[in-house]
């Protein structure tokens, strides 16, 4: 066994703690609000926590496709300390800079204006072709939804990618089965997804996406694929897992006491 | 057009690094910059919509891109990449559509642009470069490669036999002073009216001006001495081959009112989409619409024989 997995296994205690504590402060930040859109942000925090925390250094930029998980990045980047309880009380507010999905011109840690499907993606490859071109170091991490991969946007990166052959660049898939009005299985299939990208001639790498060391050990090892992150949508709280009505519904008072009892550390 | 765009862009290459990404467009035409910027150049494809967003995240990187397609191609199939990727977030990525309005003439309706500058006008940070001429593609490349901001460029064909003729290259450029009105002209259309009535008398001919540049953020500036001249004129004529709604025309007037000035009687020859239903040269378009020398001038005669 590597030194790096006895250290993974160090910090997996504590990124577990991290874990439950961010989705507890995700709850609050969407109850204050009054903002729904849980769902998405539930399936994908455990990926973003792990990359800023353990996989991306000073030079690696993340950018998310699926903007409609700007609460889990921002809760991110709190964990992180760079954004404090007082901005993360703006979320949605008027006059803020953490919107519903991220805008752009306030963080280094957001590149890029997302929210519309089918954006990031291309435009991290672009990232990620400018740093290649100019043998710049830092590595690009790109996260999606599964439902995201219904833009033909996406297609038409994926076959640039293939055919540039980049090794910094790793585009995630949070392939939580939900979409906002059915199951993806039921709206337009995405099954196999995995296979379809490998079509394409990307490698691709399967993990449980709430696994924070499978999560760190395939970020590591697998430049230059895609990593299918095998999630729950609405992770964590019971009844919101595997739930549709979680893409858009917000907190009542009673479910949100609910959902923090789930959580307590 | 096309190749005096390449001379400049080649020249620009032996100056500052960039990336270039065409949407497989540019055969016959763009293999000296191809030559001169080596893995630089990409051809991304038939993917604008990809190509669009690659070119913002290389100037996310840091890096200068250009982009470049058929016109509709550029900025129509990619609206809305532009409009996130690019302008919300105020990326330096210039866009350089060829064929500006009914330049493809009978390939068919899907090649034409006639409304592609007032759609990039809308949006955030975007200016537009309309060249007339083949000289000014050499300016215009250097002013759009200082630019930190989006910017469309609007290729067409020069259609001034000897350029050398011209005054030097600006924003707004007075090609001939007159006294039968003044028309303002956006784009190419300017070389063919200036050579039709550059050999007249003074008061037979109307002052010429042609404008390159446009601003969408910010309501037009036309310099003192045109707005003079409209203000003493019978009447104006605004040419460009862009439809109405969105178009200069509508920015001028737009402007004029802003600064209180006196609206002038105005002929307004503009695209018109495919009035007949039937399909032609460029020429048989323009003609259909009135943008063709002839009748502008006419219209303006007749303007002018109303108001004197």
């Amino acid at each position: 066994m590597s030194a790096r997995y006895f250290e993974d296994l160090r910090h997996l205690a504590e990124l577990r703690l991290l874990a439950r504590h961010a989705r507890r402060r995700l709850l609050r930040m969407h109850f204050e609000s009054r903002i729904g859109h849980l769902g998405g942000n539930l399936s994908a925090l455990d990926a973003m926590l792990t990359l800023h925390h353990r996989v991306m250094g000073p030079a690696d930029r993340f950018i998310l496709s699926k903007g409609h998980a700007a609460g889990a990045l921002y809760i991110t980047l709190w964990s992180l300390g760079l954004l404090t309880d007082g901005e993360l009380e703006t979320f949605h507010a008027d006059g803020t800079l953490l919107a519903g999905h991220p805008v752009p011109g306030w963080s280094e840690h957001i590149p890029v204006a997302t929210g519309s499907l089918g954006h990031g993606f291309p435009v991290a490859v672009g990232m990620a072709l400018a740093r290649h071109l100019n043998g710049e170091a830092g590595h690009v991490y790109c996260l999606t939804s599964d439902g995201e991969w219904q833009e033909g946007a996406m297609w038409e990166a994926l076959i640039f990618l293939a055919h540039r052959k980049l090794r910094n660049i790793t585009v995630l898939v949070d392939l939580n089965g939900l979409q906002g009005f059915g199951a993806t299985r039921e709206v337009a299939s995405m099954d196999n997804l995995g296979r379809r990208i490998e079509g394409f001639g990307i490698a691709v790498v399967h993990v449980d996406g709430h696994d924070h060391p499978a999560i760190a050990a395939a970020a590591r090892t697998h430049p230059g694929a895609a990593i299918v992150l095998h999630t729950v949508k609405g992770k964590g709280v019971s009844f919101m897992e595997n739930r549709m009505e979680w893409h858009y519904l917000p907190l009542s008072s009673e479910q949100y006491a609910a959902a923090l009892r789930e959580l307590e550390p | 057009m096309r190749h005096a765009f390449c001379n400049a862009m080649v020249a620009l290459a032996a100056r500052e690094p960039f990336f270039f990404l065409t949407g497989d467009l540019g055969f016959m035409a763009l293999e000296p910059l191809e030559k001169a910027l080596g893995a630089r150049f990409i051809n991304a494809g038939v993917a604008e919509q990809n190509m669009v967003s690659v070119a913002a995240g290389m100037a996310l990187a840091g890096g200068k891109s250009w982009v470049y397609s058929i016109a509709p191609f550029c900025y129509a199939r990619p609206f809305e990449q532009i409009r996130n990727d690019v302008c919300l977030n105020r990326l330096p990525v210039r866009l350089v559509g060829n064929g500006g309005g009914y330049a493809y003439g009978s390939m068919g309706a899907t090649h034409h642009a006639l409304e592609d500058y007032g759609v990039m006008l809308t949006l955030a940070g975007m200016r537009a470069y309309i060249p007339a001429f083949a000289a000014d593609l050499e300016p215009m490349v250097r002013a759009l490669s200082e630019r930190a901001e989006p910017a469309y460029l609007r290729l067409g064909r020069s259609e001034l036999d000897d350029e050398r003729a011209l005054p030097p290259y600006a924003p707004w450029r007075r090609l001939q002073q007159g006294e039968a009105g003044v028309i303002v002209v956006v784009g190419p259309i300017a070389g063919g009216l200036w050579q039709a009535t550059r050999d007249r008398a003074p008061l037979e001919r109307p002052a010429l001006w042609v404008v390159s540049e446009l601003e969408g953020n910010a309501p037009l500036t036309p310099p003192t001495a045109l707005l003079d001249a409209i203000a003493a004129a019978p009447a104006l004529g605004v040419v460009e081959e862009h439809v109405a709604q969105g178009g200069f025309g509508q920015q001028l007037l737009h402007a004029l009112a802003l600064l209180g000035r006196k609206l002038p009687a105005l002929v307004h020859a503009h695209a018109q989409g495919y009035p007949s239903g039937r399909y032609g040269s460029q020429r048989w378009h323009r003609r259909e619409c009135g943008l063709d020398v002839p009748t502008i001038l006419e219209r303006m005669a007749e303007r002018m024989a109303e108001r004197t």
